[in-house]
């Protein structure tokens, strides 16, 4: 880490430019604005191709339309895995890293140069990636699986990216330590800084696993390693695709008390809750990624249930402590805002017309429900049997991933849209609508796949017919409907993956420049900049509605989990 | 605004709002339950993945599986054995690109000791409609006891992706009403399940 030598102990720190934020108050350092703003613009250019390759592929499993070859196919499924979950993620994970750190602390950026050279390296690295998929020959997945062998310049590029990505957590933890140095805020970092900072954490943890396990991968497909042992790839590997998306969830509940804390001034119910249960996503999550490795023959069951018990349910159990803190801070500071009739007149009037609260609310709820519960019934030892490996697992993660994190991202960039790129969003009656589009063509992906899963319909399948297939076999009538109503969903969610890019592209381009005194289509609350910086918790709140949005959830997911086990107990017998 | 101090230093002093207390107590109870009760599963449950696997280079497992085949082959479809073993056997199947070999006929409520294992890459069981799914590594014999509980004919497809011709992966199972008296066959099923650790 010497970019914090470099940054900090310099005897000249570089002249840094500031702006002060009309809305917030808060002073921004002009090249953090400028590297926040051009890693949203890669984040949503890679969506916009991923998002379009995703159309692709669910039109091809659509069995009506069944749009592709089967080589094209397995090559557009690889890329639309890497477009999205690696490279529109975390590029928009760095913009909030630099947003956490620089902006809500008043600081400036360590060493802006480095994190220049960081977006380079992760541009090049997912250019080269995504030119070794198109050229053919390493539709491999994203997962590229030995002895499944992609060509060498594949896995470099993920490398280059994994590099770059990391460069830019070590800048995120170096302007931490310069705001401490440099006293630019008093006391506790706030609670969404705290938040990144668990998800910095563990993406150095994540990064490194990516780089020991893809490296020696890398030196095999040029033909320096004989052999890669595939058990242990995927152990290793998981370390990586697993705890990314620990990153991913840290990231996203951090834009959740973000949003709720800017729009109506939201403040935790209490500090301390919230902040241990992101300390538990450090502490426990890393070895869940054992939860993949379920089906496996050579892991004992000793093996796999402590790692996906004990470490995994209490970062269930943390996620579970947010999904009631978040809902329950809104409630409390709406009830505040004066809205205090009955159970859920705060949550009526909570401010669904503008994007950036709908999308988080939305991504909150299917999260959660979808997501959450999804998730722990795979995450089961014997449940897994199931659906390991059936369109099921598909389902579970575009409840997360898409409806989750994706939706978080989008509800965030309708704020970063007029506070960093200090344009106005455009098209406001449609934006007031994508998040919705989205939302319900990403819960309907989800549940279908999640549905044609349970009647045993594979992932990454090309034809569900088995029509070239020398024995044959039918699937039922219903796992076809599913599949159909998959591939609608993905036209609604795809309606919505346009409008947004359109609405970002557009405001970025020709959205009118937000001048002083101007006023916001999406107005900020009066108190959310100071909810946002500072902490401290909620005191006395009523929360009558949370209590029974949690009791739901909580009714649904028992219910489901033993449904599940009642499926398993008719099936065929083994041990 | 931003410039205010923050409300209270010692946030880790703070009070815990009744109503978080209690979902912090709930949600814990419930890691708790689902965490015994996979443990219990093990003991009250009768599906639970077994964890016997060895290794094994692929030209032995092959040889494994051919010798099974033509010692308990009882006829053929499509150029593919069927093989017909008899209860309690040693089963092997074996997957590789593209194929689930060789087709299997068992009977319902008998146990099979079933030997999985892949020539090349990795592949997956999936047993259909029924919905079993486990993955099936080269170089590694992973042994199930299995007990069909149904009759009629099932697909194995294979769901780890294994290449371009992964969709045309296929295999079959038979189950045959046991033929002999029904009481002895669930008997023998029930006591093979009583012996379970
Ligand atoms: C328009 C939006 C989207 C649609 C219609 C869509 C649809 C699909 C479909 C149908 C599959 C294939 C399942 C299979 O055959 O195995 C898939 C796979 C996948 N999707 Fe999406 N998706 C969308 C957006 C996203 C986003 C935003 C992310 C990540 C943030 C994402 C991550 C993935 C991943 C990781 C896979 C698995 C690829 C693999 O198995 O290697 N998708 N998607
Ligand atoms: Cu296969
Ligand atoms: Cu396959």
């Amino acid at each position: 880490m010497t970019s914090i030598d470099v940054a900090s102990a310099g005897p000249l720190p570089r002249k840094t430019e500031f702006r002060q934020c009309q809305y917030t108050g808060l002073k921004v350092d002009i090249a953090a604005q400028t590297l926040i703003k051009v890693n949203a613009v890669a984040a949503v250019v890679f969506l916009a191709i991923g998002g379009l390759f995703g159309l692709l592929v669910a039109l091809t499993r659509w069995p009506a339309v069944h749009l592709l070859s089967s080589e094209m196919f397995y090559l557009v499924l690889t890329a639309h895995g890497a477009d999205v979950l690696v490279f529109w993620i975390v590029f928009f994970e760095v913009a909030v890293l630099y947003f956490a750190s620089a902006v809500l602390l008043n600081c400036r950026l360590a060493a802006p140069k480095l994190a220049w050279v960081a977006f380079v390296l992760m541009v090049v690295g997912a250019l080269v990636a995504n030119v070794a998929v198109l050229q053919g020959e390493s539709s491999v997945m994203f997962t590229s699986y030995p002895p499944l062998m992609a060509k060498p310049h594949f896995y470099l590029g993920l490398i280059v990216f994994a590099v770059g990505a990391l460069l830019a957590v070590a800048l995120f933890f170096a302007t931490l330590v310069i705001a401490k140095d440099e006293k630019t805020y008093e006391g506790s970092i706030p609670l969404v800084t705290f938040g990144a900072l668990t998800a910095a954490i563990i993406a150095v943890f994540t990064l490194a696993s990516g780089a020991i396990i893809l490296i020696p991968t890398f030196l095999w497909s040029v033909g320096l390693i004989g052999n890669i042992d595939p058990l242990m790839y995927k152990a290793i590997w998981w370390g990586f695709g697993h705890s990314s998306q620990q990153i991913n969830v840290a990231a996203h509940i951090s834009i959740w008390y973000m949003i709720g804390a800017l729009l109506v001034g939201a403040k935790p119910l209490s500090e301390k809750v919230s902040r241990t249960a992101f300390l538990m996503y450090i502490l426990f999550l890393q070895l869940a990624s054992a939860h993949h490795l379920l089906a496996e023959p050579g892991m004992s069951s000793e093996w796999k249930i402590l790692n996906t018990s004990y470490m995994m349910y209490l970062a269930v159990m943390a996620s579970m402590i947010h999904g009631l803190t978040v809902p329950g801070a809104i409630e409390a500071a709406q009830r505040r805002n004066g809205y205090t009739h009955g159970a859920f007149e705060w949550l009526r009037k909570a401010p669904w017309g503008n994007p950036a609260f709908s999308g988080m609310f939305l991504s909150l709820i299917l999260f959660g429900f979808l997501g959450g519960i999804s998730g722990v019934t795979l995450g089961t030892e014997q449940l897994n049997v199931l659906m390991h490996n059936t369109i099921y697992v598909p389902g579970h993660f575009h409840a997360t991933v898409v409806a989750g994190t994706t939706l978080a991202f989008m509800a965030a960039t309708y704020i970063v849209l007029p506070l960093i790129f200090q344009r106005e969003v455009i098209l406001p009656g449609l934006a007031r609508w994508q998040p919705y589009l989205f939302g319900i063509g990403a819960a309907g992906i989800s549940l279908f796949m999640m549905g044609a899963g349970t009647l045993g319909v594979s992932r990454r399948h090309w034809d569900i017919t088995f029509s070239d297939a020398s024995i044959s076999f039918q699937h039922s009538a219903s796992a076809f409907l599913m599949m159909g109503l998959n591939g609608i969903s993905a036209l609604i969610a795809t309606l919505g993956g346009v409008l947004f890019v359109v609405i970002v592209v557009g405001t970025v381009l020709f959205g009118q420049k937000v001048g002083p005194g101007h006023k916001l289509t999406f107005p900020l609350h009066a108190a959310g900049p100071e909810a946002v910086t500072h902490h401290g918790a909620e005191e006395a709140p009523k929360l009558t509605g949370t209590a029974i949005l949690v009791a739901v959830f909580f009714i649904c997911f028992v219910l489901y989990y033993f449904v599940n086990w009642k499926y398993l107990a008719d099936l065929w017998l083994f041990r | 605004m931003s410039v205010t101090s923050p409300q209270s230093r010692v946030w880790w002093k703070e009070p815990v709002e009744k109503v978080e207390l209690i979902w912090v107590v709930v949600a814990f109870a419930w890691g708790i339950f689902m965490f015994v009760f996979m443990v219990a599963w093990h003991f009250i449950g009768r599906q639970n993945l077994s964890n016997e696997t060895y290794r094994v280079a692929p030209s032995a497992f092959e040889k494994k599986a051919e010798d099974f085949a033509k010692k308990y082959q009882a006829r053929e479809e499509d150029g593919v054995p069927v093989v017909k073993p008899p209860a309690g056997a040693d089963v092997y199947l074996l997957g590789r690109t593209f194929q689930w070999w060789p087709i299997l006929e068992l009977e319902k409520g008998q146990s099979y000791r079933i030997h999985l294992s892949s020539l090349d890459l990795q592949h997956g069981f999936s047993l259909q409609p029924t919905n079993i799914n486990i993955q099936v590594h080269p170089g590694l014999e992973h042994i199930i006891t299995l007990t069909p509980t149904a009759d009629g004919t099932f697909g194995i497809i294979c769901n780890e992706y294994c290449g371009l011709g992964h969709h045309t992966m296929t295999g079959k199972i038979y189950v045959t009403q046991k033929k002999v008296a029904e009481g002895g066959a669930v008997a023998t099923a029930a006591a093979k399940i009583g012996e379970a650790k």
